[in-house]
């Protein structure tokens, strides 16, 4: 009789924590109350990430971003005048809730020759919250949002012209957990794709070719912004066993990328970024101004090449990173020779 | 209660005085003591510019604007220059400025009210000054500030011709010098003039112009009576004239981030003249 009942019940109850894990117990985002104080939130640069959000409730988060015009090494000791959200490409990686209530303040660096804004497509809202954050050199601007849509968004430059601030390396990401967060996994990592055209600066520094972008033949198609971003010392690391999420965005400006990590496939792929999921997936699509988040499970040691398919970026616009697996073989799924 | 009405009667003060002296500045009205203005004199040539139809970065494919001829300084409002405004004009010293005519940063790496910067060269374009200040010196050289249209015509030249926007190495040249760092300490007229006989029109600093804030009014301009003047992300696109002019978008999009009372390192003007108020 106990056991008749203990069933239902169960099930019930599972299907209530689903509920909530979905739609924050049937409550809609633009309904939930952010409590507290304003508190600075945690950002990161690529390829690390904030802590998840996991169990807590709706929160007013204070997030700091600075835009610069900075030198820095785009491959092989060659320089490029990139333009970034807190000084490297990509922007800072900004992860909050559903219901979540956003103080972004926007400062654009004294020495900027241009000015500077971001469109969050995280926001509803005119033009992402670019007309509220239009700044000039020396000047902030602050907006705030509510986040309503779970997912993991874009956020760029919107000043013109938008093309090369965005090809200059002015964008990053944004995530929005859903109520009770994303399902815990064992690593978490920041990958953001764009493309560079460029030409040699008087100063023999590279910086930003307009007919190239126009005409969409770049130079450098890149993970975060540099050639070699996730290679030597800097691949990525997991054991074997582990589950790896990827953070994965496309800021462009101009070209759609084919990701794919060689020798894996994904189990589960936010499609687009958004809710639904898909699994076994080889390559996922990822449009210019677009995210996804991927998941896969890593059953053999080994190092495994983040590509995007379109494999002439690859090999000859260094667009290429890698994870390492290490641990024991895993003969079992995978072996030289026979089974 | 009694705080509430201390409140109140503040509020109502600040707003008034504000009011007074928000209308009272365009105009220069003579009684407020920040307004009355001591002229100076400059040495600074002046070039006539022919004026002729133009075809506005922003608005209808057609409509052509006339300007009318009118005198420009040949360049930018020097650091000395701006110097002798300011102990000619007191009031418009760092820290006699008003708020409401200026932000925290208005002239914020002089020494002190009456000494220019450390290493800043005196022939230097003036930076960190706002568009009421600059309007406030333009008044006293008895000139003015050019306005969008004019700086516009002026712009259109290079070196040869007083109209280059087809040529394809016009905005590119001009991009290239837009990016370039700290331009703004070096000499004014150190580069050749363009076709009317005007230095630094693009090498050194952005200039405020008369009416800058007239193309983006608002931040809601989607809707307006022209088409979408919005510069802000895609919306340019539809409505410039000519969509790989970058170094024209990045004018019109540095202008429209800009409020009356900012100042900002990169920014400086240069003064006008009616032909007639010559005469």
């Amino acid at each position: 009789m106990t056991k008749k009942f203990l069933l239902p019940g169960l099930m019930l109850l599972m299907m209530f924590s689903s509920c909530k894990t979905n739609s924050g117990s049937g409550q809609s985002a633009i309904d939930m109350v952010a409590e507290g104080k304003p508190e600075v939130a945690e950002i990161t640069g690529a390829p690390k990430v904030p802590a998840p959000v996991g169990n807590r409730g709706p929160k007013k988060l204070i997030v700091n971003l600075e835009t610069t015009e900075i030198q820095d090494v785009i491959a092989d000791s060659i320089k490029y005048t990139f333009w970034t959200f807190n000084g490297k490409v990509p922007g800072s990686f900004i992860r909050v809730r559903e219901g979540d209530e956003i103080e972004l303040h926007l400062k654009n660096a004294a020495n900027s020759n241009m000015p500077h804004n971001i469109d969050l497509h995280a926001v509803n809202g005119p033009g992402g919250g670019a007309e509220a954050t239009f700044a000039a050199p020396g000047k902030e601007a602050v907006f705030t949002f509510k986040a309503l849509n779970p997912g993991l968004y874009v956020y760029h430059c919107a000043a013109p012209p938008v093309p090369m601030h965005i090809g200059n390396g002015m964008y990053g990401l944004i995530l929005v957990e859903p109520a009770g967060g994303l399902k815990p996994v064992d690593r978490e990592y920041y990958i953001m794709q764009g493309e560079f055209y460029t030409k040699a600066s008087k100063a023999g520094i590279l910086e930003f070719d307009n007919d190239k972008a126009v005409a969409e033949h770049p130079d450098y198609v890149l993970f975060n912004g540099k050639k070699g971003s996730m290679l030597g010392s800097n691949m990525l690391e997991a054991k074997v066993g582990e589950t790896i999420r990827l953070f994965v965005g496309n800021g462009g400006p101009n070209l759609v990328s084919s990701f794919h990590v060689i020798g894996e496939i994904f189990d589960n792929v936010h499609q687009e970024g958004g809710t639904a999921v898909t699994h076994n997936v080889q390559t996922t699509i990822i449009p210019s101004g677009g995210a996804a988040i991927v998941e896969f499970k890593v059953e053999v040691p080994g190092e495994y090449n983040i590509v995007d398919h379109s494999l002439s970026r690859t090999f000859n616009k260094g667009c290429l990173g890698k994870i390492k697996v290490t641990g024991n073989d895993n003969p079992k799924v995978y072996k030289h020779g026979t089974f | 209660m009694q705080k509430q009405l201390y409140i109140a009667v503040t509020l109502l003060s600040i707003w008034c005085s504000s009011c007074k002296q928000q209308e009272a500045a365009p105009h220069f009205v003579s009684n407020a003591k920040q307004d009355t203005i001591t002229s100076i004199f400059t040495d600074v040539k002046m070039v006539k510019i022919n004026g002729g139809d133009y075809k506005p970065f922003y608005g209808s494919n057609t409509a052509l604007v006339k300007v009318a001829p009118f005198l420009v300084d040949e360049r930018q409002v020097t650091n000395a220059e701006f110097l002798a405004f300011v102990k000619a004009n007191p009031q418009w010293q760092r820290s006699h400025i008003k708020r409401l005519y200026a932000d925290t940063t208005y002239l914020h790496n002089w020494v002190n009210d009456t000494t220019l910067p450390k290493d800043a060269k005196p022939n230097a374009p003036i930076t960190y000054v706002s568009w009421f200040a600059a309007k406030a010196y333009a008044n006293a050289a008895e000139k003015r500030l050019p306005t969008l249209d004019e700086w516009e015509f002026v712009a259109m030249a290079d070196d040869s011709v007083p109209n280059a926007r087809n040529k394809k190495s016009y905005s590119n040249t001009i991009l290239n010098l837009y990016l370039e760092k700290n331009r703004q300490y070096n000499e004014v007229k150190q580069s050749p003039p363009n076709y009317w006989g005007v230095y630094n029109v693009f090498d050194l600093v952005w200039e405020w112009t008369d009416d800058f804030n007239s193309v983006l009014a608002s931040g809601d301009s989607r809707a307006g009576e022209y088409g979408d003047k919005n510069l802000v992300c895609a919306a340019g696109a539809t409505s410039a004239t000519d969509v790989m002019n970058y170094a024209a978008f990045m004018r019109f999009g540095f202008r429209s981030s800009l409020k009356a009372t900012y100042t900002v390192s990169n920014l400086g003007f240069r003064c006008a003249k009616d032909i007639a108020a010559k005469k």
